[in-house]
């Protein structure tokens, strides 16, 4: 299978809206998956790459089947983990002050939040410390923390970006 | 000397403190709001931080905030450059509190130098020659009657806590005297939060001429001659040249000795500028005291061949000073280009600079931190350049001005270029035959290039 042959699998694969494609010929493996049939309207599908055949293999001419190929392997793993697309309804909670982030109360005590937990608004997210004086930072918008940009007694500055929520 | 110093400031002045202490091997932070993320300090410090949204007081005027930065960056200094914070007592004294060296005098000394009544009580002590008037802070409009007999009109109503050609009124006659005055206390009352009122003698037609100082940790002062400040606009300083027009040897000698009393009167630190007014006799009076670095020291530097802000540091290092005076070899002149619209009033015009392109060559020097794709917030001040020119003569230099402010090009916002050219090929401006009234006689709209 050459370059070429790839590309028009691809392509044949998002034309058709297939969600998944296998083949295997001896050696060589290839799986494409589309994410774009799950996705939201719109969305680009993300294009995947599998290394590229030896090169003593001769093109076999096998036409990509027309529906989702029977029974893929079990334990086929995809070539690349698809890329989930930025979606850009998250919001940043930014820092409103210049000082030392810090995730929770005391070095002995839990976080105040981590990924996944639910905030409602005025909820406490972090410290912020500058000059012996401890800020407790709330957020603003109810939602799921997403992920955390901050390590913990970092140095942080005006409208740094501390969390990403998925707003409820 | 100091590790890192952390300039809490922006613009032209941040850079140029940035530029002296590359060049010394210190580290340097740039803290910067919002509204100057994409600005050469920022980029060209070593380390920076946001400290705030782009209104001063959450910025550049926000102690707090500012010393979050110094805590986040364990830098051991700071440099306060000019406005903003650096004649602030009470940050000089949060600073020291701190165990962070601010740049520059003690908190004790800028209260000094700060209110103008005690700044002058402090000068008369010292044998410095003032404006005759009041010596203390007027009581009411009987006291301020008996005064301005003594001294003789006109006389002018000053605020203690005034500065910078704010709170000030001219009275030409004894009849205008009481209602002057009850609007005076309301004006200072409004603008500074204290009414208190003193009074001198108006000089006519005065020079604004000021004398460079520096003073050490050890109590040795000494001053670095002088510069003339006289082309204001509404008590603002477009154009500052070295040596003045006016200048004599014997009144360099003179003024240089009272700027250095004045100096080791108080125990002075670091580099400072004590102005002067001079009238037509050559008698001059103390003004007020700037316990900062100023916008114009670059003429100073330019005729002595000196760095100082590197002898602002070292001072603040605990290196003293030789203690030697310094004379102008060169002569210097500057002028200040605002982005302004000289033909509207100068308005001022913030906004994105298309096309940048600085004068150069022999004997320029441009202090700027603008450039082609450079926006101007609208939230700090107005000057965009510092073009300064240095020659054997005054001649060369006006004619050096010329070709310089001709070959300077900014596109996309208006600049206060235009005037400062018709300004150099103005007849009385050639002969150095001008006082701080000057602007107010001469439009320069009538005049052609």
């Amino acid at each position: 299978m050459d370059f070429n042959q790839i590309q028009e699998l691809i392509r044949l694969v998002t034309k058709n809206k297939l969600s998944t494609f296998y083949l295997q010929e001896g050696d060589f493996k290839i799986i494409i998956r589309n994410q774009a049939t799950h996705l939201p309207e719109g969305t680009p599908p993300p294009v995947l790459y599998a290394p590229a055949p030896p090169a003593a293999q001769p093109p076999t001419p096998t036409p990509p089947p027309a529906s989702a190929p029977s029974a893929p392997p079990p334990d086929v793993q995809p070539a690349v983990q698809p890329v989930k697309p930025e979606v850009s309804n998250l919001i940043t909670i930014k820092s409103p002050m210049v000082g030392t982030f810090y995730r929770s109360a005391s070095p002995d005590k839990p976080p105040y939040v981590k990924i996944g937990d639910d905030v409602e608004v005025g909820d406490t997210v972090c410290i912020i410390e500058a000059m012996k004086l401890f800020n407790e930072i709330e957020s603003e918008v109810k939602g799921q923390i997403v992920k955390v940009l901050v390590e913990d007694s970092s140095p942080v500055e005006y409208d740094q970006p501390l969390f990403l929520v998925e707003p409820a | 000397m100091f590790k890192k110093i952390l300039i809490a400031n922006r613009g032209e002045i941040a850079l140029r403190i940035i530029r002296t202490c590359k060049e010394m091997g210190i580290q340097t932070v740039a803290i910067y709001s919002t509204a100057d993320r994409d600005s050469l300090h920022v980029r060209f410090a070593d380390e920076a931080v946001c400290i705030g949204p782009p209104p001063s007081a959450e910025s550049y005027l926000n102690i707090p905030r500012i010393m979050a930065a110094v805590e986040i960056t364990n830098a051991d200094a700071i440099h306060p450059g000019y406005g903003f914070l650096a004649e602030n007592a009470k940050f000089a004294e949060v600073c020291r509190e701190y165990g962070i060296k601010f740049i520059g005098p003690t908190p004790e000394q800028i209260r000094s130098m700060g209110d103008k009544m005690t700044a002058k009580e402090t000068m008369i002590a010292a044998g410095v020659p003032c404006i005759p008037g009041s010596e203390a802070l007027l009581q009411d409009t009987r006291e301020a009657l008996l005064m301005a007999a003594e001294v003789g009109y006109p006389i002018i109503l000053k605020a203690t806590a005034g500065g910078g050609g704010k709170g000030m009124r001219i009275v030409w006659k004894e009849e205008e005297l009481e209602g002057q005055w009850e609007t005076a206390r309301r004006e200072a009352k409004a603008a500074f939060g204290n009414d208190g009122i003193y009074m001198e003698k108006f000089i006519e037609e005065p020079r604004h001429i000021e004398i460079q100082v520096a003073g050490d940790q050890f109590g040795k002062a000494c001053h670095l001659s002088e510069r003339d400040c006289s082309i204001q606009r509404r008590h603002q300083k477009l154009v500052e040249e070295s040596p003045s027009p006016f200048m004599t040897p014997e009144l360099r000698e003179k003024m240089g000795e009272a700027a250095v009393k004045a100096c080791t009167a108080i125990g002075y630190e670091g580099v400072g500028t004590v102005e002067f007014l001079v009238d037509k006799h050559r008698n001059f009076y103390f003004m007020e005291m700037n316990t900062r670095i100023q916008v114009e020291h670059t003429v100073t530097e330019e005729v002595i061949d000196f760095d100082l802000i590197k002898e602002q540091i070292k001072i603040a290092a605990g290196v003293p000073i030789s203690g030697k005076n310094y004379f102008p070899e060169l002569h210097a002149i500057e002028c200040r280009i605002n982005a302004e619209d000289p033909f509207n009033d100068f308005r001022p015009c913030p906004g994105h600079i298309t096309s940048f392109h600085s004068p150069k060559g022999h004997g320029v020097r441009v202090d700027t931190h603008a450039f082609a794709g450079y926006t101007i917030p609208q939230y700090y001040d107005s000057m965009i350049a510092k073009l300064i020119v240095r020659a054997r003569t005054r001649d060369e230099a006006i004619r050096k001005m010329e070709r310089a402010l001709d070959e300077f090009i900014v596109e996309g916002v208006k600049t206060t270029i235009p005037f400062h050219q018709r300004l150099m090929r103005n007849e009385d401006f050639r002969a150095g035959n001008f006082h701080t009234g000057f602007l107010n006689t001469w439009d320069f709209r009538n005049a052609t290039l």
